[in-house]
């Protein structure tokens, strides 16, 4: 059993744009895939059915035993519980501090105070910002911001980390620094990583599967992939 | 144990939250202070209409003649018939004796003792006082009782109290219209002024629910902060009504229109009004949270 199923997968917008067509793939538990395309290749669309910010339109998606198609609203943060996500705008909420910001998602739970703390400490140590608990997200660079982000994607544990550009805001060194990050997740904690990314630089360094996305169609498939999309992209 | 720590926190946060977008809790406030000045004038009004009425109601009866010939079991007879016509109360129904009745009438003045005595039968005749559900149907029902064999003549006290009867339900259902529509401005006021603050908040939610937060719980303090906002909304318009219907019912001296209207007692009316006033606020006050974060909340 695979931990994510996706099969003759569609989705088309209201406005009649066909995001993904007749998408197949699977990927197994503690695998590392960047999925690659251009902007507008239906890469983004793909990333959103992954955590139901999108419903295919036909076809099924399975991510960890949950059908997405079939998940009903009110029952989409049983999902996102199981998951954690990464986003390329950070998304963190400028009025708690960095501590606040891990401690969220654990809260909104309704775990006790003192199950949190170890759990959001343990989160930031991993992502090497012990030291920062008490900043504000605007006193950090966009690298620490980004290991915020990862921290609270991670403090619950989950199964699969799903990464939407997570460098694309940030310098090729501080990229760098965040992608050793993610695969020492992946490494250690067993997490499945997907990773969407425009960086062909660190799609060639790391070696890992390739999946490329173009005008919603899966164009290619590769174990230990280059970054093999067009040239303009 | 884990809901009630979510509550916890929710209480918490909506305390923050309504001093935080302080301007705009207060902009709710207001809103919701003068629908429900507006709300608790109505109530007052058609609480008293409502009591006026219905004291108003008692006294209106249908009185039934009976033949001077009628034997007692007639009088049975009749009586079964008039119960059994379809908008009259049947224990409503009072046998009055013709000669109870004389004997009643000699007693109250001495010139009418005068004239009954010189004759030498009872010119009364034995009657009924029968009341009716539904006032509106008086003169039917009369008209049906005139037709029941034994019966000489049935009266109503054809005139104001009708009249008076009829205005009254009118205003009644004027003012429940009223308060009605207020709610459903208020409501939707309170749901718009909370639309803004929840803006201004949409990260915030777009986070907690891509965090894993449920929608009950990403709802739970906006639904207190509306509470609180309808709460705070209506303690001036409580106030008032306490203050203010105790004090026209002193000026008034409990009637309007000398002695005609009854005014309703101040005590419980007001805490009864002020207490619907103040639960009204708080309903209120969630609906239109509830209505403002849905949208929010939807794929």
């Amino acid at each position: 059993m695979k931990f994510i199923e996706i099969k003759n997968c569609y989705k088309v917008y209201p406005n009649g744009v066909t995001a993904i067509a007749d998408l197949t793939l699977s990927i197994s538990k503690g695998d590392f895939v960047f999925i690659i395309g251009h902007s507008g290749s239906g890469k983004s669309s793909f990333i959103k059915m992954l955590y139901r910010e999108e419903k295919p339109t036909k076809g099924s998606v399975i991510v960890g035993g949950i059908n997405i198609s079939k998940l009903k609203n009110r029952n989409v943060y049983k999902l996102r519980r199981k998951l954690g996500i990464v986003f390329q705008d950070f998304k963190l909420l400028p009025k708690l501090t960095v501590y606040e910001n891990v401690a969220f998602a654990l809260e909104a739970q309704g775990l006790k105070s003192s199950e949190i703390k170890p759990k959001v400490i343990k989160a930031l140590d991993r992502v090497g910002l012990k030291e920062k608990i008490r900043s504000f997200p605007n006193q950090l660079s966009g690298g620490e911001q980004q290991r915020v982000c990862i921290a609270r994607a991670i403090v619950n544990e989950p199964k699969l980390l799903i990464c939407d550009e997570p460098t694309g805001n940030l310098d090729p060194e501080t990229s760098k620094e965040i992608m050793k990050v993610i695969d020492s997740i992946n490494k250690e904690m067993g997490t499945t990583i997907i990773m969407a990314t425009h960086d062909k630089e660190i799609v060639n360094r790391m070696k890992k599967r390739v999946i490329t996305i173009e005008n919603g169609v899966l164009v290619s498939d590769d174990a230990k992939g280059r970054y093999v999309a067009h040239e303009n992209a | 144990m884990r809901m009630l720590r979510i509550l916890k926190r929710n209480i918490r946060d909506a305390f923050k939250s309504v001093f935080r977008n302080f301007s705009l809790s207060i902009a709710s406030i207001t809103c919701s202070t003068i629908t429900l000045i507006l709300v608790a004038i109505a109530l007052v009004v058609s609480g008293n209409v409502n009591n006026a009425t219905s004291e108003l109601k008692k006294d209106l009866t249908i009185e039934v003649f009976l033949n001077l010939d009628v034997t007692q079991s007639d009088i049975e007879h009749i009586k079964t018939q008039i119960s059994n016509l379809p908008n009259v109360k049947p224990e409503n129904i009072n046998y009055i004796n013709a000669d109870v009745w004389k004997s009643e009438l000699i007693k109250e003045s001495a010139d009418i003792e005068a004239i009954l005595t010189t004759l030498d039968t009872n010119p009364l005749r034995n009657s009924f006082e029968v009341s009716v559900d539904d006032v509106n149907e008086l003169s039917e029902t009369t008209q049906n009782i005139k037709k029941i064999n034994g019966v000489f003549d049935a009266k109503y006290g054809e005139g104001k109290a009708e009249n008076f009867i009829k205005i009254f339900d009118v205003i009644e259902k004027v003012t429940i219209i009223i308060v009605v529509a207020l709610i459903i401005v208020t409501a939707f006021l309170i749901s718009n002024t909370i639309k803004l603050t929840i803006f201004s908040r949409r990260n915030e939610i777009e986070i907690m629910r891509l965090v894993g937060t449920s929608n009950t719980v990403i709802r739970l303090p906006f639904l207190f902060e509306g509470f609180i906002l309808g709460i705070i909304g209506s303690i001036i318009p409580a106030l008032l009504t306490i203050y203010g219907y105790v004090l026209a019912y002193d000026k008034l001296g409990g009637y309007i229109y000398s002695n005609i209207i009854p005014l309703i007692k101040p005590f419980n009316f007001v805490l009864f009004v002020s207490l619907a006033l103040m639960v009204l606020g708080a309903l209120v006050g969630m609906f239109g949270s509830y209505r403002a974060v849905r949208k929010y909340l939807k794929i």
